[in-house]
């Protein structure tokens, strides 16, 4: 291992060569084989969280019908599965897999700015998926309180997991907070410092923009994570009460008492409300990039599109308690935050707006990214439409308890966001891989997914008004719910179970392509960004080749009267000619720096 | 760079290199500092909502407040030194020179190593005269404040112990000067913690 200086050229950084494999693919500082680390982790604990609600979702269909989905197990999966998909699967998927693959190479870098730091920050986030894991395995099992762990009740015996499982739980947070922190300085610093000649900020692809707005927000709210994480466990090893009331437990007065749960409550959303955000921002930048560049069209409102992501970040820290309606608070509380929560609906609606503007009379090729793309339109506008319901104080109250809650975050936070992971990961598979996907298996796995979403959660808002509770192992006879609903729930439970088996035709086909796909050409959507120019596909270690490219024009220049063709990539100088040397572009090179 | 000029600007409309021959970063200075910046606003988030927690925690009627040990003022003397040391090691290097350089800056890393064993004989007075962590929620806040800065410091000291080593073994100042500057930086910020901490804690 040795520190080479590659050139002279102003800005050049220094890169960190690794000569042997395992330098190369597990102790890698290289942002690219970091990200696939990272997405690779990511996706596995989205798998397992898969799994789990499929198993729940049996128990809610066929009550009774697996034996050992019991109470206990029941709120240990629904807990499980919320956490995982939230924060393991989605924040990391977003911010360290797509942010960590697509910044450098988005802003003309040859890698993050502290690689090293890249590089610990995803050792961190696998020691805390194996710290979450764990919790499956010791006794008690994982916490069961509800991926919100409401102190008092997630340390008191009676919930599943409230001795080790919730302690291994908070710690696996913990230690997440400091893998995102050391990842999202990288991100930020990156975007601020290391962009190439010619590229400003404003000429920067909206997919660098989300995933910069996402974390700068993270790094403002992960630390409120941090924080009432670290009291509740001081509360849960040391005893002291923070957070824990006086309670009883088991006939006797606990030890600990006189804590505020509600602080715990506060903190908690001041980091769980802009995390929802977190997770769509990138998601928002992501499919802008796809829907222009399969539209052949230039991104309606890039300025606007900037704004509204800024915008969104900034409200979204001011709205957190709406959350908290039904703990409890001054009704002049519930008015403001009901308030900021509405507006958010105008720059979102805005984005929402320039998206459908974006496709309006574009030249749209129906690719397998753009189906998802469109699919993110549609479930995204669903779940943002029923949460202009839930952000007022008087619908949110009857409301918030129902399956309503359930259907309006699993389409506004769940599906959409899914749906840019699969457009994203099509789109940028031939980069990544240098091949084509199987088109065929991939239109089948869309198809499957959106309708199969559809059919899950449509019905549940219908569940929800009928008033419906959530979280419950069974439902038992009541008076206001008619056996149609149960029979809905068997439909649901059907619905999600072939969505899920479904899941495994992305599996077989990124795993087949990777052997037999068709060699991807280096550019194969005709995209304008400087991912898609790089010297070697997919691209080497460095990034650029011999020199750093430089940026002549904005990311969106697709159908420009005149062109010889109908996309101008940013590297392209006015007097149209290419500035990737041509006699240096080498489709087949694997590896174009390794032995600088 | 102004951001309503940048965030206004017509990316469609100019063609062309924008910001001269060299790549343009939104901040005139190395990527490291930037880094600490932004490093620490988000440890000043941390302590600003463990502080926030702290008064929302004292308003609860079980709340007994503790007095805080005299040792505290002689323990923030030091820590202050630690940081006049850093700023003069700073000085130093600013000025290209060598002179007085290891006695600056190993000096302010052993104040700030005096601090730490201070704070933790304060702990332990305290353990001794029956104040434990669990005992009251102003006791286990002290504990949880003081321990918190604790940790950022031995983080910075860590740091420090690198750059001395490399001092030592004869770096140039200017190859070391980036170091001592940040370690100065990240210095001061956690005296202001401290101060802070200090004020808000004797304010129970």
């Amino acid at each position: 291992m040795a520190y080479v200086p590659l050139t002279d050229q102003d800005g050049e950084m220094e890169m960190h060569h690794p000569r042997s494999w395992v330098g190369k693919y597990v102790w890698s500082q290289d942002h690219k084989v970091i990200a696939i680390q990272y997405g690779s982790i990511a996706i596995f604990t989205g798998v397992v969280g898969m799994v789990l609600s499929m198993l729940f979702r049996l128990q809610l269909g066929f009550p009774e019908s697996v034996d050992f989905v019991d109470p206990s197990f029941y709120y240990q999966s629904v807990t499980m599965h919320g956490m995982i998909m939230v924060i393991y699967l989605l924040t990391a998927l977003f911010l360290g897999g797509f942010g960590n693959y697509l910044i450098p190479l988005m802003c003309g870098a040859r890698d993050m700015v502290f690689p090293f730091m890249n590089m610990l920050s995803v050792w961190f986030f696998l020691l805390s998926v194996l710290i979450l894991m764990a919790s499956f395995f010791v006794s008690g099992g994982p916490t069961g309180a509800g991926w919100t762990l409401y102190p008092p009740q997630a340390a008191m015996a009676g919930t599943p997991g409230s001795d080790m499982g919730i302690i291994l739980m908070v710690a696996s947070l913990a230690v997440f907070v400091v893998a995102f922190t050391m990842g999202g300085l990288n991100y930020v610093v990156t975007v601020l410092q290391y962009r190439c000649r010619g590229m400003t900020m404003m000429r920067l692809p909206l997919s660098v923009w989300g995933i910069f707005v996402a974390t700068v927000m993270g790094l403002i709210v992960f630390p409120a994570l941090l924080v009432a994480g670290v009291m509740m466990l001081f509360d849960l090893i040391l005893g002291t009460s923070f957070f824990m009331p006086a309670a009883i437990e088991s006939g006797q007065l606990m030890d600990s008492g006189g804590g505020s749960p509600l602080l715990f409550q506060h903190l908690f959303w001041f980091f769980g409300h802009p995390e929802v955000y977190i997770v769509a921002l990138p998601a928002f930048g992501l499919v802008s990039d796809i829907l222009s560049c399969h539209a052949r069209k230039n991104i309606f409102g890039y300025r606007m599109m900037v704004w509204a992501i800024i915008g969104i970040g900034a409200l979204s820290m001011i709205v957190w308690a709406h959350h908290m309606f039904i703990s409890g608070m001054n009704p002049n509380f519930g008015f403001f935050f009901a308030t900021t929560t509405v507006i958010i609906a105008v720059p979102t609606a805005l984005k929402v707006y320039n998206w459908v503007l974006t496709l309006w009379e574009g030249n749209i090729r129906m690719n397998v990214p753009m189906y998802f793309a469109i699919g993110f339109i549609f479930t995204f506008l669903h779940g943002g439409l029923t949460g202009l319901f839930l952000g007022n104080v008087g619908v949110d109250v009857p409301l918030s308890d129902t399956y309503f809650v359930v259907a309006h975050f699993h389409m506004v936070m769940g599906i959409a966001p899914i749906c840019v992971v699969f457009a994203a990961i099509y789109h940028w598979f031939p980069k990544m891989s240098g091949r084509m996907y199987h088109e065929g298996m991939a239109k089948a796995h869309f198809w499957l997914t959106f309708l199969g979403a559809y059919t899950v959660y449509l019905p549940l808002h219908y569940l929800g008004f009928l008033g419906v509770p959530r979280r419950y192992y069974a439902l038992g006879a009541t008076d206001f719910i008619p056996q149609s609903a149960q029979d809905l729930n068997a439909t649901v439970t059907i619905a999600a179970l072939i969505v899920g088996v479904s899941q495994l035709l992305f599996f077989i086909n990124i795993i087949w392509s990777l052997k037999n796909g068709k060699k991807a050409d280096p550019n194969p959507w005709g995209a304008t960004s400087l991912e898609w120019q790089t010297p070697d596909n997919p691209p080497g270690h460095g990034n650029w080749g011999d020199s750093l490219p430089t940026v002549y024009r904005w990311a969106y220049d697709y159908s420009v009267p005149g062109a010889p063709e109908d996309f101008i990539p940013q590297n392209t100088s006015e007097n149209k000619e290419p500035t990737v040397d041509e006699e240096h572009f080498d489709p087949d090179s694997d590896d174009s720096l390794a032995d600088v | 760079m102004s951001i309503t000029k940048t965030l206004t600007s017509k990316p469609w409309e100019r063609k062309g290199i924008i910001g001269g021959l060299k790549p343009e970063g939104a901040f005139d200075a190395p990527s490291e500092r930037v880094g600490l910046i932004i490093f620490l606003v988000v440890a000043t988030i941390v302590f600003s909502l463990f502080t926030v927690s702290y008064f929302v925690r004292m308003e609860l009627p079980d709340w007994q407040p503790l007095s805080e040990p005299a040792q505290l003022w002689f323990n923030t003397v030091l820590l202050i030194i630690s940081s006049v040391m850093f700023q003069w090691a700073r000085n130093i290097v600013g000025r290209d020179s060598r002179r007085s350089l290891s006695t600056a800056f190993i000096g302010g890393g052993v104040f700030a190593i005096l601090f730490i064993i201070g704070q933790l004989i304060t702990w332990g007075n305290l353990q001794s005269s029956g104040y434990y962590l669990a005992s009251n929620p102003a006791n286990s806040f002290y504990y949880l404040l003081t321990g918190l800065h604790g940790l950022h410091l031995l983080g910075g000291l860590w740091v420090w112990s690198k750059s001395s080593t490399r001092l030592i073994s004869g770096s140039e100042p200017k190859e070391i000067k980036l170091s001592i500057e940040l370690c100065t930086v990240y210095w001061h910020f956690l005296l202001v913690v401290w101060l802070v901490l200090f004020a808000i804690l004797s304010n129970t």
